[in-house]
């Protein structure tokens, strides 16, 4: 039915012709648009119901007494419905650790909370299909597992910046909501999030779409191809500064793949831009150490390239 | 009414800051609006996300920012349960 919708706003509302490069461009524009805020909303509001059973207060008190290997997945599995602004990492981190939450734990939460996100989730099923939504979900949450694993094992407690430690938060208690607050929160998250990210994600789709109709195909493949063995490594750094909305990367990133970018480069790339950042490094910087948080930037550098590596060699 | 907003001076913040300001001025209830920055003092209400609203020392909510006409009708409620 969308389909139908787009071939009539192509090619009778907008009288193109069909066939040409222009049209198959707009027809892409205007059914993927569609697609994607439909699903957004309805994804968002779902997502958003769950946020409201997993409050930080609550996963702090999931994750104190949990071990190595578990607590890290758990740690992993929760951070993905978590909302993450790089402003609360700081507390966030704080109340972890204060309340006695491992280390490397932490870093397993810290990992995967800005690292899936439920709208970039979304536009990859929206755009690609179930499996490239579960490639990125699963191997998000195997980065943060293995990262906070890591992380974790170097024993690296005193890296942290000593003021930390002295804290002491007062036990917040939560009052507990109700259905109806639940679902009005469900709401005012679909429409919100949707809102704010729209923009980005018709900016990304448009220009997708320019490329998608008129660069040539394999333009890609002889730059970050398989014949490049430091494509991933390269898309990694690339990606690490750069400070984009997720939604906004999602539709370039695919059209990365459809112009002959490997699938595992692409994910390497986008990962690396999603999941780290400078402005979240600076704002961590105020609770870890130098040596800490350079360890933390490297170990997700070697486990994004890892990833981009990985797929590339089994869906080749 | 004692409105404090937690936070570390994010654009988030600053925008819960003016919505709590307009809202006190729209509904036209004697309330003092301010800020706290410090992060050590602001994890002493036991948040982990900012910002945060604190009314009278109990936190209203945390970690996001409600829209104005939500957050009016949070004060309202505080203000009411205040004079009973």
């Amino acid at each position: 039915m969308l389909q139908e919708f787009a071939d009539w706003a192509t090619y009778s509302a907008l009288g193109m012709a069909q066939g040409s490069q222009l049209a198959a461009a707009v027809n892409f524009f205007v059914y993927d648009s569609i697609k994607v805020t439909l699903m957004l909303v309805v994804i968002v509001f779902a997502v958003g119901i769950i946020r409201t059973f997993v409050t930080p207060q609550k996963v702090k008190k999931w994750l104190g007494n949990k071990g190595e290997g578990l607590g890290n997945a758990l740690a992993a599995l929760l951070g993905v419905p978590t909302p993450f602004c790089s402003c609360s990492a700081v507390p966030l981190f704080i109340g972890f650790v204060e309340s006695g939450v491992p280390l490397g734990i932490t870093f397993s939460f810290l990992i995967a909370s800005p690292l899936i996100n439920e709208v970039a989730a979304t536009m990859l099923l929206a755009m690609f299909g179930w499996q490239i939504a579960a490639l990125y979900i699963g191997s998000g949450l195997i980065v943060a597992i293995i990262a906070g694993i890591a992380i974790g094992r170097m024993g690296l407690e005193s890296e942290v910046e000593e003021f930390v430690y002295k804290i002491k938060a007062k036990a917040l208690k939560e009052r507990e909501m109700s259905w109806k607050e639940r679902v009005d929160f469900g709401i005012s998250e679909s429409k919100d999030i949707t809102l704010k990210v729209l923009p980005y994600i018709l900016l990304g789709i448009a220009i997708g779409g320019l490329i998608h109709g008129y660069a040539p195909a394999d333009f890609l493949a002889s730059i970050a191809g398989k014949a490049n063995p430091l494509a991933v490594p390269i898309a990694v750094i690339i990606g690490i500064p750069l400070y984009s909305n997720a939604a906004g990367m999602v539709p370039i990133v695919g059209v990365l793949i459809s112009k002959g970018m490997p699938i595992g480069t692409a994910l390497a790339f986008m990962m690396s831009v999603i999941g780290l950042s400078l402005p979240e490094m600076i704002i961590l910087r105020k609770v870890l150490k130098p040596k800490l948080l350079a360890v933390f930037v490297l170990v997700l550098f070697i486990s994004f390239v890892m990833i981009g590596y990985l797929f590339n060699f089994l869906l080749a | 009414m004692d409105i404090k907003i937690l936070g570390s001076g994010c654009p988030n913040c600053k925008r819960l800051e003016e919505n709590a300001k307009l809202a006190v001025a729209e509904l036209g209830i004697k309330a003092t609006v301010s800020k706290v920055t410090e992060i050590e003092k602001i994890m002493e209400y036991g948040v982990m996300g900012t910002p945060a609203l604190v009314v009278d020392n109990e936190v209203l909510f945390s970690g996001r920012v409600p829209s104005a006409k939500d957050l009016k009708n949070l004060l309202l409620a505080c203000e009411k349960a205040g004079q009973k």
